[in-house]
């Protein structure tokens, strides 16, 4: 049995969902070209995931396993129209930007993932805790990529002038690609690359392996 | 956990569950609702203030938006329609898709390729002290590379000069159609002259405008390695500044009988 601890801090480096599970990369490609709007959907996502594990682990006891990932999905949905409604109502610029992105939090593997794996054979608060912590391994590969993206390609972070741009009469010529989400894919994989090279136990094992090169007329 | 199974729960779970997120969800939107349209309105607000280049930090935008009128004009007519629609409560983009409240643009006529354009259109007005027209608001769409752009342009009271101009909604690609959100460039247009010779002049150039130029009033810098999206510009204002756009109501305006 894992100690809370570990569950709430579990996912953000040694069992990171997106770096390790390769979960939830459609929005970590999305919303990450501008910081503030990454950290308003860190938040989203980790309320969204904590709750929903909750609530289903509540009623864990009482769902017809032929209705299962319906149950869920119901859950899940509600929360992110509530959430949503929200962010419309004290953070409407925010919310514009993120647009659909806040409605496809329903369809994010890892809420799915957590809910399935985690939630649906543990108790309440147990499961909260581990959305929480997920949701926060989220982030910080989210955080990551979109301090990587939005100085690299607009020049600024939060706002704050970091590289001056040309068109704005200084030196940097901002790299456009950044700003499109292709540009995460690599940054994703490069910090996959990174983790599994420092922690070599995440590396997946070859699943085979090249036979030995023989020449003609050697061997059976 | 085989009683879990049977129909008859399974039929409560799903009734009950539906009930208790049905009951969740229309309440935060019932509750919420207030303040989204707060909002929404003081959100449009500001896009207008800040194409007319009046936003100011520090001070409210409900404050600075008190001496800004909304009136609706017909744009066949060219004359202010307050009667025929609300302005306080007419929804000029809903009014765009109503074919009872549009008209189909045929290709000629369609430079914008906006498809539609809507019979009546909110202008905003600010008067100074005495009721004298100080600035006119008009809002503005169009077609760019990827994307409607939506955005206001404000002209002097001269109805001819550019006083500002602002898009508040576009997917245009970033650092480059997208520069249309950049001070600087907006910084070129106050100033700017729309009409020559009774025609609609004023356009973005490949480049930068030579200031020495006999055209320099009429042009614009385009946006570098955006060719697309700075001729979607140039059409747009072309399209709403033009004949099917406000230029009747800006005639009436001029000759006092708007």
């Amino acid at each position: 049995m894992q100690t809370i601890k570990e569950t709430l801090t579990g996912p953000i480096i040694k069992n990171n969902p997106i770096a390790l599970q390769i979960l939830g990369i459609c929005s970590a490609l999305a919303v990450t070209s501008s910081m503030r709007v990454t950290l308003v959907m860190c938040i989203a996502l980790t309320l969204v995931t904590a709750f929903s594990s909750m609530f289903i682990s509540a009623i864990r006891n009482h769902i017809p396993s032929s209705i299962r990932i319906i149950v869920q999905m119901v859950i899940i949905a509600s929360l992110v129209i509530v959430v949503d409604q929200f962010l419309r109502a004290y953070a409407f610029n925010i919310s514009k930007q993120l647009s659909v992105f806040v409605g496809l939090i329903i369809t994010n593997c890892i809420v799915m993932g957590r809910a399935e794996a985690y939630a649906m054979s543990n108790p309440p608060v147990a499961s909260f805790v581990d959305g929480i912590g997920n949701g926060l391994g989220y982030s910080a590969m989210l955080i990551a990529v979109a301090l990587v993206r939005e100085p690299l390609g607009a020049g600024k972070l939060l706002g704050f002038e970091v590289l001056p741009l040309v068109t704005d009469g200084g030196w940097y010529v901002p790299n456009g690609l950044l700003l499109l989400p292709p540009s995460a894919f690599f940054i994703v994989g490069g910090f996959i690359w990174a983790l599994r090279s420092v922690r070599k136990e995440q590396a997946e094992k070859a699943e085979f392996k090249l036979a030995r090169h023989t020449a003609v007329g050697e061997g059976a | 956990m085989s009683s879990n199974d049977s129909i008859r729960k399974t039929l409560i779970v799903a009734f009950s569950l539906c009930m208790v997120c049905a009951i969740l969800v229309s309440s935060a939107v019932v509750l919420l609702q207030p303040v989204q349209e707060v909002n929404s309105a003081l959100d449009r607000k500001r896009n207008i203030l800040a194409a007319a280049g009046m936003l100011e930090e520090g001070r409210s935008v409900e404050e600075q938006f008190s001496q800004v009128i909304t009136r609706v004009v017909d744009l066949r007519t060219g004359r202010f329609a307050d009667d025929a629609q609300d302005p306080s409560k007419y929804d000029q983009r809903k009014a765009t898709k109503d074919p009872a409240l549009s008209e189909a643009l045929n290709a000629e006529q369609d430079i914008a390729k906006i498809n539609r354009r809507e019979q009546y259109s909110l202008v905003y007005l600010v008067k100074d002290a005495n009721g004298t027209i100080e600035k006119i608001i008009l809002p503005i769409r169009g077609y760019g590379l990827w994307s409607t752009l939506y955005g206001f342009v404000a002209l002097e009271s001269d109805a001819n000069t550019i006083a500002g101009i602002g898009f508040y909604q576009h997917g245009e690609t970033p650092g480059l159609g997208g520069e249309v959100d950049n001070p600087r460039w907006k910084a070129f247009w106050p100033g700017k002259q729309v009409y020559r010779d009774g025609e609609v002049q004023i356009g973005l150039i490949k480049g930068s405008v030579d200031p020495a130029s006999a055209n320099a009033p009429w042009e614009v810098d385009g946006l570098a390695g955006a060719t697309l999206t700075s001729r979607g510009v140039t059409n747009l204002v072309h399209f709403w500044l033009g004949e099917n756009g406000f230029e009747p109501f800006l005639n009436n305006l001029r000759a006092g009988e708007a």
